[in-house]
C-alpha cells in the first residue's frame, strides 16, 4: 500500500538541503559553541529518514549507495587515526594540535586535529543510526 | 615520552576497524586478524619487559597531568595480564578459523573479537575509575553480539539475561563511581586511594566498598551474584565460551583485587572479612556445581566458579605472600580454562553432545586429545610441578599463617574435588566403550588441537618455570600490597 504523497515528497525536496546544510552548520560551530560531529550526525541521519519516510528504502539505496556499516568503519578510522596521530609526535594519546590561519577576505581561522576526530564521530553516528534504521526497515 | 602502553589497546582497535571493510573475505579477514593478533601479542610482550626493567609505564592521555586527566598504567599486574589476554586471543582466533563457521566470519565474528580484546586489555590498563567503565562496556558490547551471534533459540534467550543483568550492574557500577567521586572528588584511581586515606575509615566508604563488590561481583561471578553465568557460558560455540570463561569473569576478578587493595583498606576486618565469607561460599557453591552435573560445559564453568573463589580468598587474605598466591592462580586459571574450553569443544564437535553419559573411548581414536586433556585437568587441579601448584600453597600457607585454617582447609579440599570432577569427565568420555558418532562433518582435530595444545604447554611451562617468574610475579603482588609504589608512579610526587 503506496499513497502518493505529493505534499510531503515535495517539501522534503526542499527541507532535506536545509536540514544538511544546517547540519554542517552545527558540524562547524561544534568547537566553540554548542554543536559538533554526534549533533550534526544525528540531524543529517534525520534528513536522510526524512528522505525514507518521504520515498522507500529503495530510493533512498538508490540515492546513497553506501554500506552504512563501512560509513561507520570509516568513521572509526578518521577518530581513532586523529587520537593516535600525537602518537607520531612523540605526544601522548589524544593529543591535539591547532593553529591559526589568516586567508584573505575571510580573516582569523582555526585549524584544528579536533575536526578530524569530529568528521570521523559524524560519520559514526549516520552510519550507526541509518545501519538501525535500514535494518528495522527492512523487515515490513 | 612512552607510547609502548598504547600498543595493546591501539593494534587491536584497528584491526577491529580495518576488519570491518573485508566483511565479505574471509581469507583476507583471517590473515588480517592473525597479523593484528600476533602484533598485539609482540607489544604485550615488549609492554611488560619494559614494565619488569623499568617499572610502572604511564601515559597521560591528551596531555593532561594526572590526576586531572585520564592516565594509563601498566604495572607488572596488568602487563602480565595484558599479555596473558593478548596470548588467549590468539589461540582462541586459531580455533576459531576452522570451528565458528563461514556465516559467523561474514558476519563481523572478527571485528567484534578485537573489540572484546580492546575492551579486555584496556580495562586492564586504565588507572581511571570511571574509564575503567567504559572498557566495561566496550567489553560488554562485544560480548553481547558474541553471544548471540548465530542466533540459536538457546543463545537468544540466555542473551536477553546476560543482557538484562549486566545493564544493571552497569548502572550500579556508574552509581557507585558517583559514589565515591561525591566523597573524594576525583576519578583518577592513585589520587582516590590518596585521598581515602587521608580521609581514614568512616561508614561512607565501607558502603562505597561493598557497593563495588557488588558490582564487580556480578562480573566476576561470585557468590551470591553468579547466577547468571551458568547459564549464559552455556550458550555460545567453543572458542567464544572460551574466551569468556577465560577473560571476562577475570576482568571482574581483577577489578576486586585493584579497588580491595588500592582503595579501600582502611576497614580491613569488616570489607575483607566479607570477601572472605564470600569467596569461601563461592568455592563451596562451584564445586558442588561441578560435581553435580554430567554435562561437560556445566562441570568446567562451575569450575570457573571456584577458581573466582580461590583467587579472592588470597586476596581477602591480604598479605604480600596471598597476593602472590593470587596473582600466580588468576594467570594459571586464565590459560588452563581457557585450554579446557577448546579442548571440551573438540570432544562436543566429535560426539555431538555435551553430555558425559552419552560419551565414551575417544582416546582410541583421539589420543592426542585425550591427554592433552589429562594433562590440562591435571594442571587444573594443581598437581605438583604443574601450573595451579604454586599459586594455591601460597594462597594456602598464608591463610592458615593469618590463623584462617577453615578457608584454608575449604580451598585444599576444592582441589581434590575440582580434580574429581575433571576426572570424571576423562573417565567417562575418553575411557570406556568406544561409540559410534553420527557426525554432520568430518571434524578437524588436528588443526583444532593445536589451540588447546599450544595453551597446556605454555600452562606446563608456567608451573615448571615458576622459579623463574617469581620475580616477575611477586613484584606484580607488591605493588598490590604496597599502594604506595602505584601512587608514586602515576602521580609523580
Amino acid at each position: 500500500m503506496k499513497t502518493n504523497n505529493v505534499i510531503l515528497e515535495t517539501a522534503t525536496k526542499v527541507i532535506l538541503f536545509i536540514i544538511l546544510l544546517f547540519s554542517v552548520y552545527m558540524f562547524f560551530a561544534g568547537h566553540y559553541e554548542p554543536g559538533g560531529g554526534f549533533i550534526g550526525g544525528l540531524m543529517a541521519s534525520g534528513a536522510i529518514v526524512l528522505l525514507l519516510i518521504a520515498y522507500d528504502l529503495k530510493t533512498v539505496r538508490k540515492i546513497l549507495p553506501f554500506d552504512f556499516k563501512k560509513v561507520t568503519a570509516l568513521g572509526l578510522l578518521f577518530a581513532a587515526g586523529t587520537a593516535a596521530g600525537g602518537l607520531f609526535f612523540d605526544k601522548p594519546l589524544l593529543t591535539h594540535w591547532f593553529t591559526y590561519v589568516y586567508p584573505p577576505i575571510l580573516g582569523k581561522m582555526s585549524l584544528h586535529t579536533a575536526v578530524i576526530f569530529d568528521t570521523g564521530v559524524f560519520l559514526v553516528v549516520v552510519g550507526v543510526t541509518m545501519t538501525i534504521i535500514q535494518t528495522i526497515g527492512e523487515s515490513e | 615520552m612512552n607510547s609502548l602502553i598504547t600498543l595493546p589497546l591501539l593494534i587491536p582497535l584497528f584491526t577491529a576497524i580495518i576488519l570491518v571493510f573485508f566483511n565479505k573475505n574471509v581469507t583476507v579477514q583471517r590473515w588480517i586478524a592473525t597479523i593484528g593478533s600476533l602484533l598485539t601479542l609482540a607489544a604485550a610482550v615488549w609492554l611488560s619487559a619494559t614494565v619488569y626493567t623499568q617499572g610502572i609505564q604511564t601515559m597521560d592521555l591528551s596531555n593532561w597531568q594526572a590526576p586531572f586527566g585520564i592516565t594509563l598504567v601498566s604495572d607488572m599486574l596488568s602487563s602480565i595480564l595484558v599479555v596473558t589476554t593478548s596470548l588467549i586471543g590468539f589461540v582462541c582466533l586459531l580455533y576459531s578459523f576452522r570451528s565458528i563457521g563461514v556465516e559467523r566470519e561474514k558476519h563481523y565474528y572478527y571485528p567484534v573479537f578485537f573489540f572484546l580484546i580492546l575492551g579486555v586489555n584496556g580495562a586492564f590498563t586504565t588507572g581511571d575509575i570511571f574509564n575503567m567503565f567504559v572498557f566495561f562496556e566496550v567489553m560488554l558490547m562485544a560480548s553481547y553480539v558474541l553471544l548471540v551471534l548465530g542466533g540459536t533459540k538457546i543463545q537468544l534467550r540466555e542473551t536477553i539475561k546476560y543482557l538484562l543483568v549486566n545493564v544493571i550492574s552497569s548502572g550500579l557500577f556508574v552509581i557507585a563511581v558517583a559514589y565515591l567521586y561525591s566523597v573524594v572528588g576525583t576519578l583518577n584511581m592513585a589520587h582516590i586511594s590518596v585521598r581515602l586515606n587521608e580521609l581514614g575509615q568512616s561508614g561512607i566508604v565501607t558502603v562505597i566498598a561493598v557497593l563495588f563488590l557488588i558490582v564487580f561481583g556480578i562480573k566476576g561471578a561470585i557468590f551470591p551474584l553468579y547466577f547468571w553465568l551458568p547459564g549464559a557460558y552455556y550458550a555460545p560455540p567453543a572458542p567464544i565460551m572460551a574466551l569468556f570463561g577465560a577473560l571476562l569473569t577475570k576482568v571482574g576478578v581483577y577489578s576486586i583485587t585493584r579497588t580491595y587493595t588500592l582503595f579501600f583498606t582502611q576497614d580491613i576486618g569488616y570489607t575483607h572479612g566479607l570477601l572472605e565469607i564470600l569467596s569461601i561460599i563461592t568455592i563451596i557453591i562451584g564445586v558442588i556445581g561441578a560435581i553435580a552435573y554430567f554435562d561437560v560445559k556445566k562441570i568446567i564453568i562451575y569450575n570457573i566458579i571456584v577458581a573466582v573463589g580461590v583467587i579472592l580468598f588470597g586476596v581477602a587474605t591480604f598479605t604480600t605472600e596471598s597476593l602472590t598466591g593470587s596473582v600466580f592462580y588468576l594467570i594459571h586459571d586464565m590459560i588452563i580454562k581457557a585450554a579446557l574450553f577448546l579442548l571440551i569443544g573438540i570432544m562436543i564437535k566429535i560426539t555431538g553432545t555435551s553430555n558425559l553419559r552419552e560419551m565414551g573411548g575417544l582416546i582410541n581414536r583421539y589420543p592426542g586429545l585425550a591427554w592433552t586433556y589429562f594433562v590440562a585437568a591435571l594442571a587444573l587441579a594443581g598437581i605438583p610441578p604443574l601450573s595451579g601448584f604454586l599459586g594455591k600453597i601460597l594462597i594456602v600457607r598464608a591463610g592458615i599463617d593469618a590463623g584462617n585454617y577453615w578457608g584454608s582447609g575449604v580451598v585444599l579440599l576444592s582441589s581434590l574435588l575440582v580434580l574429581f570432577s575433571v576426572m570424571k569427565i576423562f573417565m567417562n568420555g575418553f575411557w570406556g566403550k568406544a561409540r559410534e558418532y553420527k557426525q554432520q562433518e568430518k571434524v578437524p582435530v588436528r588443526w583444532l588441537l593445536t589451540a588447546p595444545v599450544i595453551l597446556t604447554i605454555c600452562a606446563v611451562l608456567y608451573g615448571l618455570g615458576s622459579e623463574a617468574l617469581y620475580p616477575i610475579i611477586s613484584t606484580a603482588a607488591e605493588t598490590l600490597s604496597n599502594p604506595e609504589i602505584y601512587i608514586k608512579a602515576v602521580l609523580k610526587e
